[in-house]
């Protein structure tokens, strides 16, 4: 089991290495010279000598290379261009919020679906199912966008149900008040996915010889559907909500931004909006190591619910 | 009697033939192309200037609501021409614009002609017929979408042949590049790369897009050519001394392209909501240029003025296609594949 964990992490020093080698070629070459952007309008070339002295940006290719490793190991990025903050404390603060709101999302979107795929699945073929299906297929059509425009103005904006946007100091307070709706926005717009593809994962196990065996020796449906179906089904996805964590975290952006919830999907938009290139680069270098680990972690988490799978 | 040993040269149907008897016996699928058919339809139309070549013609009065609401009261006094300004000694411009008013009616732009106050499905803030402006958007969202995802499978299937059909290091490079892509969450790589790339464009959403989504097809295109690659007719072509690049693509490409379509009908559905979400944000079309995400982004105002045509009618539209494209994709997968079924 260590020596299989030690592998795995040894395999993502590679995959590592060409995430920073991919983003510091998209910021140093494709997207052209910082210190211009920074200078702003007015610049002259004794200001723009100035910064990109301060950047690193006369250093031949490597030792900018290296900066930018450094900056990685030590988390520290230095201030972000906009406002000044350091980066670090941008990443550290924007978390919590974040959290508020992708925490219970999960749990909620998780839970209701698989036991709508459960109940669907157990139905298949029927009317019920079609029609459940269709639905899906419609909702997941419908943009996102449409999806917060709408709730926020029908039930914040005119009946006056939640907040329209807002955040505010306390755990509870945000999470009770500010963090509902997003929430519930949250569940209408990903429910439609998960709910397709949880009951792909259930249909995969209901044709299964141990359910017929079950049957067989006459246990309750209800019984086959809730212990020896759930077990094997949650297999794939606890998989799958596992290595989709890190993503979701960005994922959440429109909510966040509609919402003004301070997280770190927010805080995406408004640094690409300000051409923020520090707070960019930490957040994606990061989130990359992020969604490694998180796969590393969903694989172990594999062989914990079953037995069957040895990792090698 | 029939006589038992007349040889008919019966032509076996091929793969794409089979498929196509699969779809027709479909009737959701034959339904849904039916409305994608009319979609793209709308898209010739509209990029050969036949239809909504107008739409810029602010041919109503600002926020004229829909024919089958009535006209605004309020908005109405405003279609009518302003009351002629009675002569004034001691403007000294008047005669100015006297003349230049005459000028723009001889030249068509009629400064005072009546506007409309109701269009079929009303107009926006700067009195654009909004049919005509959700037409004229889905011509840039779908093409957007088509031509990026265009681009994401041809990238793919190259990268998916290379590695694939040689194998060893040449793979081994493809499958870390794959891993450092679908290390970064899909929506981060878009926007970091519009960050990066300062320009706006619809040339540029089209590059963000398809630069970035290759990696899916990569992997099926791979798997295809690792299975391809050994069958026996390769094998003829080999022995025949065909060189490595037509096996490849001259050979093997036909025989996979089927996933490379289906992989394409998916990819189409995910581009144009992409494409939504960063004009929406500012980062997609230039200013001037209209698509459905930009149609939103106006929408999400007029919604609280309780203007709610324009949003209905961009999100209507993409609703729509988007669910017809997804239901034939299914049904174009289920009918090349049937083994998935």
């Amino acid at each position: 089991m260590l020596a299989y964990i030690l592998r795995r992490l040894w395999q993502m020093v590679p995959t590592m290495a060409g995430v920073v080698v991919l983003v510091f070629i998209l910021f140093n070459w494709v997207g052209g010279d910082p210190s211009y952007l920074l200078a702003g309008k007015m610049a002259d070339a004794r200001a723009i000598a100035n910064i990109r002295a301060q950047l690193g940006l006369d250093e031949p290719w490597y030792v900018q290379l290296a900066i930018f490793a450094r900056q990685i190991v030590t988390f520290d990025f230095g201030n972000a261009w906009a406002t000044g903050e350091p980066v670090s404390h941008i990443i550290q603060t924007r978390l919590g919020p974040s959290l508020t709101v992708l925490v219970p999302l999960t749990v909620l979107e998780t839970t209701i679906g698989i036991a709508l795929a459960l109940a669907v699945a157990f139905v298949r073929g029927s009317l019920t199912d079609r029609l459940v299906m269709v639905a899906c297929t419609v909702g997941m059509s419908i943009s996102i966008l449409v999806y917060i425009i709408v709730f926020q103005y029908g039930l914040a904006y005119k009946l006056g149900l939640f907040p329209v946007q807002g955040w505010g100091e306390h755990f509870t307070e945000n999470l009770l008040r500010y963090a509902t709706l997003p929430i519930l926005i949250g569940l209408a717009v990903s429910l439609a996915p998960t709910l397709r593809l949880f009951r792909s994962f259930v249909l995969d196990e209901v044709g299964q010889d141990y359910v017929r065996t079950a049957r067989a020796k006459g246990l309750a449906e209800r019984r086959i559907v809730w212990v020896h179906v759930l077990r094997n089904a949650a297999i794939p996805i606890i998989t799958y909500v596992m290595a989709n964590l890190p993503a979701l975290l960005i994922g959440a952006f429109l909510l966040e931004r509609f919402f003004g919830i301070p997280g770190i999907g927010r805080e995406v938009i408004l640094a690409v909006e300000r051409s923020d290139f520090p707070v960019i680069k930490a957040i994606t270098v990061y989130v990359a190591a992020a969604t490694m680990v998180f796969n590393l972690l969903a694989d172990l988490m594999y062989q914990a619910v079953d037995p069957r799978v040895q990792l090698t | 009697m029939t006589a038992p040993f007349v040889h008919h040269p019966a032509v076996s149907p091929g793969l794409w033939t089979l498929a196509w008897r699969r779809l027709r016996a479909d009737r959701v699928a034959m339904a849904s192309l039916a409305v994608v058919c009319v979609f793209l339809l709308s898209v010739v139309l509209s990029a050969t200037g036949v239809v909504a070549a107008d739409w810029e013609d602010e041919v109503a009065v600002n926020y004229a609501p829909p024919t089958f609401v009535g006209p605004d009261p309020a908005l109405a006094a405003l279609a009518q021409p302003p009351r002629p300004v009675p002569p004034n000694a001691f403007d000294p411009l008047a005669a100015d614009i006297a003349a230049l008013q005459a000028q723009l009616a001889h030249q068509g732009h009629a400064a005072h002609a009546v506007k409309r106050t109701t269009l079929p499905f009303g107009a926006d803030k700067w009195g654009h017929d909004v049919v005509r402006k959700t037409i004229k958007g889905g011509q840039t969202s779908i093409v957007v979408g088509l031509v990026a995802a265009f681009l994401a499978v041809l990238l793919g299937t190259l990268f998916g042949a290379l590695s694939g059909f040689y194998g060893g290091r040449v793979d081994d490079f493809f499958n870390w590049f794959y891993s450092v892509f679908t290390a970064i969450p899909s929506i981060l790589m878009i926007l970091t790369v519009a960050a990066v790339l300062q320009t706006k464009g619809v040339l540029t959403i089209v590059l963000i897009l398809g630069l970035t989504g290759w990696t899916g097809p990569y992997r099926l295109m791979r798997a295809e050519y690792i299975k391809h690659k050994a069958r026996e007719y390769v094998m003829a072509a080999d022995a025949i001394g065909a060189s490595s690049s037509r096996k490849m693509f001259v050979h093997i490409f036909p025989n996979v392209s089927h996933v490379a379509l289906v992989q394409m009908s998916i990819l189409v559905v995910g581009f144009i909501k992409a494409e939504v979400i960063l004009s929406f944000l500012g980062f997609g079309v230039p200013v001037g240029v209209v698509s459905w995400g930009s149609m939103l982004n106006e929408a999400q105002n007029e919604l609280l003025l309780g203007k709610w045509w324009q949003l209905t009618a961009a999100a209507t539209a993409m609703a729509v296609l988007v669910t017809a494209f997804s239901l034939f994709a299914d049904a174009l997968r289920d009918a090349l594949d049937p083994k998935l079924k």
